[in-house]
């Protein structure tokens, strides 16, 4: 264990010495219910997770059995006629939050290099409040504010000028509507820079003061410290801290089912419309009447707790990595503490 | 003061400056849709907003005016009932997680509640749709508060647990030593050091929550009149966005955009004061 664990004794073990008067509970007896209260909260935080996995399971089971793997590699989804192929939901979060990432990780590392090594510190502290005001902001309201604002603009502007100066290429070509992937990954990126941004910051603090000092000390500029010393140290933490961005766009729900258009189909065009598994969850879960088509419905939402679990797995892991020495300075500095 | 070494460096500097300007306009990028939406929300919803917008209930399309009144009161229903089931599970939980830190629940239940904090909200809407709408036959407040304390419930704990760690042990040690039990330290040194950060950490976690639609459409879902009780259906401010935006109807967007406003007023003013909560002592 990284962090300083001065109180190892068990649970039950606490005794007390305090005095007490008759009448009262003893106070080893409040201390052990205190103590099952508290380890009865930790187990619901557990249970609820568990419940989550085994409930979203057991309501896919219909569609696991019925339609196996072939639900994964299906072209098609028609509950109407019971055709459900899940390929084109698969394929529409891929492409918004890839795209929604490569919008938004340079910008969100500029943001987080600004904050820790390159903007003036007059500034840092306004600009990091900003942002996170800008992580604050519901998902709903992106969502209006793309589906009114953002999609038009799209569609009279941007678009027509992707196909102008891009149009060579495929994904710059098609019906431009406004709404459609390309509309759902603006508002995606928009909405992970926050969380890439200020996660890599955390990161970017993380790399001791000591190793900056020692840079600039030796002549680095600002530039060189965060190129030759910062990011290499920071490295797989930024990595954890993007995929943690890609976690958050894969289980985005409202804003991308407000804009991504709701069209089940696999195009090369960014500008048609798509849809993702999160919106087509939200989108028809409460009309499905069908006990297939609810079920395959929650094999969607089965498989889009996988990926995200798996994501912020390997995320946490790789940022607490990174953590890691800082808390073993931590610890270095207050060595009194430790040995107790 | 010019000198001849900076000269010959003079690439690395430029170097520098040209990685300083870029990272401005990083930011310069980042806070352009910020302030257009908070922009647009403001202008539009302003223009929307009227008296009526909080005291009557919606009306039918065409008819004009109207209001969100049952979803004002709704919204604060869901968020309150949330709150009363997922903060003080959530505390407790994050105390536990702290002081028992190397035990194998404490563990467990920290992992867990980093990946429950992690799981798609619409998700949550799903299982509390299964295990309680199903059961009770009726979408409800009750389910929806529900869904809600869960999403709640990983972002208090952790918080709690995260704040509680920066307690001194020294502190511990000292309380230990007068004779108080482990659970009366918890609660009467390492609860009362860190409150401040745990206050503002609960109310970051109403803050979120109240923005959560995805898991309402399901469970709360929605209600053209007031509730009458918790274990009716009952509208909210973020189902209302979400309806009202995708009507066609001019006059619902623009009361969509009043109601955006409310709940973007809502939960700055719960950051703002948050961080407020968060510096207070450190100030004094």
């Amino acid at each position: 264990m990284n962090e300083p664990a001065a109180l190892t004794d068990p649970p039950t073990s606490s005794a007390t010495h305090a005095p007490r008067s008759i009448g009262e509970p003893s106070h080893a007896l409040v201390d052990r219910s205190l103590v099952a209260v508290g380890g009865g909260a930790a187990c619901i935080v557990g249970l609820v997770l568990v419940a989550v996995a085994v409930v979203v399971l057991e309501m896919a089971l219909p569609s696991l059995r019925e339609l196996g793997f072939g639900f994964v590699t299906g072209r098609h989804w028609d509950p109407v006629h019971g055709d459900f192929g899940a390929l084109p939901f698969l394929f529409g979060t891929l492409v918004t939050s890839l795209v929604a990432l490569l919008l938004a990780v340079p910008v969100a590392l500029g943001v987080a290099l600004f904050l820790t090594d390159l903007g003036p510190p007059l500034l840092r502290r306004p600009v990091a409040a900003l942002v996170e005001l800008l992580a604050a902001v519901p998902g709903v309201v992106y969502g209006l504010w793309a589906a009114i604002v953002l999609a038009p603009l799209l569609r009279t502007t941007v678009e027509p000028a992707l196909e102008a100066h891009l149009g060579f290429l495929p994904m710059f070509r098609g019906p431009k509507v406004g709404v459609g992937l390309l509309c759902a990954s603006v508002v995606l990126a928009v909405m992970i820079l926050p969380t890439i941004a200020s996660m890599s910051r955390e990161v970017l603090r993380a790399v001791p003061a000591e190793l900056r000092e020692g840079g600039l000390a030796l002549g680095a500029t600002r530039w060189d410290v965060v190129r030759r010393i910062v990011l290499p140290h920071a490295k797989s933490g930024i990595f954890g801290a993007i995929l943690l961005g890609f976690g958050r766009a894969v289980g985005e729900t409202m804003a991308v089912a407000m804009v991504v258009g709701s069209r089940a189909d696999i195009t090369g065009s960014l500008f048609s419309p798509g849809y993702t598994m999160a919106s087509v969850i939200a989108n028809e879960f409460a009309e499905a009447t069908s006990t297939l088509h609810v079920a395959a419905l929650a094999e969607i939402g089965l498989l889009l707790f996988g990926v995200t679990l798996a994501f912020n797995v390997t995320a946490r892991l790789l940022v607490s990595r990174v953590r890691g020495p800082e808390a073993a300075l931590a610890r270095v500095a207050r060595p009194r503490e430790e040995s107790a | 003061m010019r000198t001849e070494l900076d000269a010959a460096y003079s690439g690395r500097t430029l170097a520098a400056r040209a990685a300083t300007a870029a990272s401005c306009i990083a930011v310069a990028i980042a806070l352009v849709p910020l302030l257009a939406i908070l922009l647009y929300v403001a202008q539009r919803g302003l223009g929307a907003l009227s008296w009526s917008f909080f005291t009557s209930l919606p009306k039918p399309v065409g008819e004009g005016g109207g209001g969100m009144a049952n979803a004002i009161v709704g919204t604060l229903e869901l968020v309150g009932l949330a709150s009363l089931i997922g903060i003080p599970i959530g505390i407790a939980a994050g105390l536990f997680l702290a002081e028992y830190r190397t035990t194998l629940l404490a563990r467990v239940g920290r992992f867990s509640a980093d990946v429950l904090a992690g799981v798609p909200s619409i998700i949550v809407g799903i299982v509390v749709y299964a295990v309680v709408v199903v059961r009770m036959q009726r979408f409800s407040t009750l389910a929806g508060a529900l869904a809600l304390a869960v999403l709640m419930l990983p972002l208090v704990a952790r918080t709690t647990d995260e704040l509680a760690r920066t307690v001194p042990d020294s502190l511990r040690e000292a309380a230990l030593a007068l004779g108080a039990s482990r659970w009366r330290i918890a609660i009467h040194v390492v609860l009362r050091t860190a409150s401040p950060g745990i206050r503002a950490g609960c109310m970051l976690a109403v803050a979120r929550v109240c923005g959560e639609t995805a898991p309402l459409l399901f469970t709360a879902f929605n209600n053209r009149f007031w509730n009458e009780s918790v274990l009716d259906p009952t509208s909210s401010l973020q189902v209302q966005i979400f309806t009202y935006t995708m009507s066609p109807y001019d006059d619902w967007h623009a009361q969509a955009w009043a109601a955006a406003l409310v709940l973007v007023a809502i939960v700055v003013v719960l950051n703002l004061v948050a961080r407020r909560v968060l510096r207070g002592p450190r100030a004094a």
